[in-house]
């Protein structure tokens, strides 16, 4: 079976053209195969570059070298267009922090995705219900934008946006941060429908047993640190 | 395996050039922009985006370049050597331009409904009743109250003559609009209302915009790619989010870390 998401030797580097063109290398030789229904958990320490291997998968950061092979379509190479219908249909991202258009209500946010593949507003809303439900945000809340909700709050919409509709590959930076019991349950429950349904996943947990739990296996970012410090 | 979608650009600007004199207003831009995209033009004032934004929109002629538009009757057509009434034309029915200042796009001396029916009219439509109700819907879409159909711009807040400007623009059934800094000089909350609108119709319409800003925090929200302009020159473009959270210029790097973090 091949790999829904497959990075063959990718490298990453940052020129800082403001700061005398220092170009300072962040990843190289970086591997990585993804087959549907695996979540790989990414491990390292702080700063070793977990986060910046999702963006570059997500191609929300420039790849310097390499392919990131994604549901067939090169992420490092493509056109903006085609990452966008990919984002669209394929690869979803349940990012820390939540960015949306203020005033927008969170039944909406999280209905948002489903409208973008073409699925109707009813049936939209009422997905968006049932997972903002399950996350226990209150329905009082729903009409509200989600932009003056607590942290925790907020990140629950973020994952309920995230899982609203059925990507094939999954991308998840700390999904079970900050959330209490019940509301971690529920995420990790989550995790294993989507990889019952297929989904491929790629996440970042520094909850251990939560990491125990959902991935199959684990790769150290380490790694694909530089070794020579240019 | 990847399906191979055969779309057409909507529009294809091909070495689009401009000059003041010696001065060069944009220089060398080549883009494809396909139906249902949106494209952000972002640069410090004087960098060339509005010049290049008028040209492309025909109200400023290149000295050079081609600037193709997807026409629904002929297929794709240079709108540079088109004839001027075919322009205008096109100027009232696929295209739409939002101005920054309202009363640019809006006849001042004339009423909300009658500043809506006016660019239906000039399509051809004549039935009053026809032209009342499609008013009256489109108000309601931007969000201005129906009472308030007969009264003059020069009665509305500068958000609500922002919203009549879009209703105005858009009620032909446009497939690109142009806008010019359309949230410049509006309160915060009122920016916040006109994005979510603006986003709701693009997506409802499948319209395909293009946007000049100097707010990276609009494009972030509004625009699936952006192109960076300095000196007339596109200097950067790309994804939006790659474009702001990865610069790769330089003077994109520097506009990334000039906004103030709120």
């Amino acid at each position: 079976m091949s790999a829904m998401i497959e990075l063959i030797d990718v490298g990453k580097s940052f020129t800082l053209h403001n700061q005398g063109g220092a170009v300072i290398p962040v990843m190289e030789g970086a591997q990585l195969s993804v087959a549907q229904g695996e979540c790989v958990g990414l491990t390292g320490a702080s700063g070793a570059g977990k986060s910046t291997l999702m963006r570059v998968i997500y191609g929300n950061y420039l790849a310097a070298s390499g392919q990131v092979i994604v549901g067939g379509v090169d992420v490092a190479q493509a056109q903006p267009r085609e990452i966008l219908a990919l984002r669209r249909s394929v690869l979803g991202y349940v990012s820390q922090f939540l960015r949306v258009v203020p005033r927008v209500p969170t039944l909406d946010v999280v209905a948002e995705p489903l409208l973008a593949v073409g699925v109707e507003r009813d049936a939209a809303r009422d997905r968006a219900r049932a997972l903002l439900s399950r996350l226990n945000i209150p329905e009082r809340l729903w009409t509200l934008s989600p932009t003056t909700f607590s942290g925790g709050e907020q990140q629950r919409v973020n994952i309920a946006r995230g899982f609203a509709h059925d990507y094939p590959a999954l991308l998840l930076d700390e999904p079970t941060a900050s959330l209490d019991a019940a509301n971690r349950e529920t995420v990790l429950a989550l995790i294993e429908e989507a990889k019952a349904r297929g989904a491929a996943i790629v996440g970042i947990f520094h909850d251990e047993a939560a990491r125990d739990r959902v991935c199959d296996r684990v790769v150290d970012v380490s790694a694909f640190t530089p070794r020579a410090a240019a | 395996m990847a399906q191979t979608v055969h779309v057409h650009p909507l529009l294809q600007v091909r070495d689009v050039g401009k000059r003041y004199g010696a001065r060069i207003g944009c220089a060398d831009v080549s883009f494809d922009l396909y139906p249902g995209e949106v494209m952000g033009i972002v640069g410090e004032s004087g960098s060339g985006k509005s010049t290049l934004l008028n040209c492309l929109a025909g109200h400023l002629e290149p000295d050079t370049g081609q600037v193709i538009f997807d026409t629904r009757a002929e297929g794709p057509i240079d709108t540079v050597t088109m004839s001027e009434p075919v322009r205008r034309m096109l100027g009232r029915t696929d295209w739409a331009f939002v101005h920054q200042h309202a009363r640019d796009g809006l006849r001042m001396s004339v009423s909300a409904g009658g500043n809506i029916g006016e660019r239906l009219m000039a399509v051809g439509e004549r039935h009053y009743g026809h032209i009342r109700d499609s008013a009256t819907d489109w108000l309601g879409r931007v969000e201005i109250a129906a009472d308030r159909i007969d009264d003059r711009p020069t009665a509305f807040s500068g958000g609500m003559q922002q919203r009549l400007q879009i209703a105005r623009n858009l009620v032909t059934g446009p497939r690109l609009v142009f806008m010019d800094e359309p949230t410049g000089g509006l309160d915060v909350s009122v920016q916040a209302r006109l994005l979510d609108l603006l986003r709701g119709l693009v997506r409802e319409m499948g319209l395909s915009a293009i946007i000049v800003t100097h707010d990276l925090a609009v494009v972030r929200l509004l625009a699936d790619r952006l192109m960076v302009m300095k000196d007339g020159h596109v200097v950067e473009s790309g994804l939006t989010d790659q474009v702001l959270d990865d610069p790769q210029h330089g003077y994109t790097q520097l506009l990334v870390s000039s906004v103030l973090q709120v």
